[in-house]
């Protein structure tokens, strides 16, 4: 293990009931670095931020954060190393029952005996970041989509977290909320010294601001690389996903049974 | 194909099959919400030690139900005073007026009808709170948050169901009181000293009472109980949450009405 690495995963399999999710997942995270983990819906992406964040276990293998292994920690241990963390959820998941300067101080209040003062200048700072001081005393229900993902970043990083994850921070975004957001990645992991790990399928907008990107399909990684190494990969999943070609080895296609026998034709072929 | 008493064999087995899985679920589901409750008790220490937490809580479970609980309270009585008058005058009793609307208020009514009302009002909001909560990730972003949503978000709204049940019974019966006399005295014409000097004598503080208290605080135990719980177990989608809140109102008010019968059974048994 190198000495700056943050996350490390190694050998890891995990399985909802009998469905194999991930099979064998290596990923190494340094501190610094901006890492994405990409691949279609549903191919286990959140599944291993949820192993790295400690929500899940695994059933093979070690998650190790901060030189820890994240299953075998009680739930104190478990507790005290998430402080060292930041999760960005799809949606936000901000609390709907408080304004945005409370959400943001959330974090504050229940883990420091920091006075009201103090909370109250780091927060303006934390939302300042993000671009939404003047948005303070809003509710998260009169936040648009954008705000309320650059909202959610600023819970985040409230206690200074080592390690921030994003589950799909792009999505539903339109054009100047993305650019924001992946810029305020960019910048917030560079100025804070910070290890981002950015679940996403939105490939042209994560390429401009990672360092490294691993694929995932049907629970293993089948490729990896830096961003421009992605970009020029002539790996037929890697091409499909980031030319976002409708059909290759991810067939257009469900499985199916035969188109011919689903309509009845009886021996004609469709 | 093999029959027996008329019927295929695979349907029955079929049947039997789906009979046994309800059960195992059935089960099952007692025993998580056993452990889910034992959990609540293991993790109250937060809603005590930050009390404001759980006054935060009984605003919204006990003093948003005020209203409800008031008016129906004042109704009820005053239905008490009506009927009870028709059939006390029957026997030339109507001075026990007063009597028979506070112990029936005491006894039963404002426990029972203010529990159902609670249920309805505070049990399925609780439920729908705690299942959007679930459905929005609010609840996994408090985990990631280092921060427990067993103590910080269950538990307070546990004490909080439990601290205002027996309030708001007491402030039904109060009002139902206070609609009997309306009705009875004011309106009927019964004589006000015998309805509240009656009434005094035979309405004993433990017998009576404190009876009354006991059983609104189990009702609100086991109302939140399952308002949380369902909330909590909720399938995170529209429909998931919707059918959390209706199974809250249904399992809770069946709770009471059972509840009711088993501590009537044991408080007044070879009572006046």
């Amino acid at each position: 293990m190198h000495n700056d690495t943050l996350v490390e995963i190694a050998d890891v399999a995990f399985k909802y009931g009998d469905r194999p999710v991930l099979k064998g997942i290596n990923l190494t995270a340094r501190r610094g670095q901006v890492i994405a983990i990409m691949g279609s819906s549903g191919c286990g992406k959140t599944t291993l931020l949820r192993l790295i964040g400690g929500q899940i276990k695994p059933s093979q293998g070690t998650v190790r954060v901060a030189g820890e292994s994240v299953g075998d920690l009680d739930q104190a241990g478990l507790y005290r190393l998430r402080r060292k963390m930041g999760m960005l959820f799809q949606f936000g998941a901000l609390f709907t029952d408080i304004s945005v300067f409370d959400n943001v101080a959330y974090q504050l209040r229940e883990h420091t005996d920091l006075p009201e003062d103090a909370i109250r200048d780091l927060v303006l700072l934390k939302l300042h970041a993000v671009g939404l001081r003047g948005a303070a005393q809003m509710m998260p229900s009169e936040l648009s989509g954008g705000m309320a993902r650059r909202v959610a970043l600023a819970r985040a990083i409230a206690l200074d977290p080592q390690l921030v994850m994003y589950d799909e921070p792009f999505a539903g975004l339109d054009p100047i909320s993305l650019g924001i957001t992946g810029n305020l990645i960019r910048r917030l992991t560079d100025t804070l010294g910070l290890t981002s790990l950015v679940v996403t399928h939105d490939v042209q907008e994560s390429l401009k601001i990672v360092d490294y990107v691993y694929f995932v399909s049907e629970g293993v990684i089948v490729a990896q690389g830096t961003a421009d190494e992605i970009r020029n990969s002539d790996l037929p999943y890697v091409h499909q996903f980031v030319h976002g070609e409708s059909d290759g080895p991810v067939p257009f296609h469900y499985p199916a049974a035969a188109y011919a026998d689903d309509l009845r034709l009886g021996g004609q072929r469709a | 194909m093999l029959t027996i008493c008329g019927w295929e064999a695979s349907v029955l087995k079929q049947a039997i099959e789906n009979l046994g899985n309800r059960t195992i679920e059935g089960v099952w589901r007692i025993g998580y919400a056993t452990r889910f409750v034992l959990a609540i008790l293991l993790h109250s220490g937060t809603a005590f030690r930050r009390f404001g937490l759980t006054i935060r809580e009984i605003y919204f479970s006990g003093v948003l139900s005020l209203i409800i609980i008031l008016v129906s309270g004042l109704f009820v009585g005053m239905v008490l005073g009506l009927q009870g008058y028709e059939t006390l005058q029957t026997y030339g009793s109507e001075s026990a007026l007063g009597v028979l609307v506070a112990m029936s208020l005491v006894r039963e009514l404002g426990p029972v009808v203010a529990a159902l009302l609670f249920a309805s009002r505070a049990g399925s909001a609780i439920t729908a709170e705690i299942g959007l909560m679930k459905a929005t990730e609010q609840l996994s972003a408090m985990e990631m948050m280092a921060v427990d949503p067993m103590a910080r978000v269950v538990a307070p709204r546990f004490w909080a169901g439990v601290i205002s049940m027996p309030l708001l019974a007491a402030l039904f019966s109060a009002m139902g009181i206070l609609g009997g006399y309306l009705v009875g005295v004011q309106l009927i014409g019964v004589d006000e000293g015998s309805f509240w000097s009656q009434m005094q004598s035979a309405v004993d503080f433990e017998q009576d009472i404190l009876n009354g208290v006991i059983k609104s605080v189990v009702f609100g135990i086991a109302i939140t109980a399952i308002a949380l719980f369902e909330g909590y177990d909720a399938p995170p989608t529209a429909e998931g949450v919707s059918g959390a809140t209706t199974r809250t109102v249904v399992m809770s008010s069946l709770a009471v009405l059972a509840l009711d019968f088993v501590l009537t059974a044991f408080m007044f048994r070879g009572l006046n």
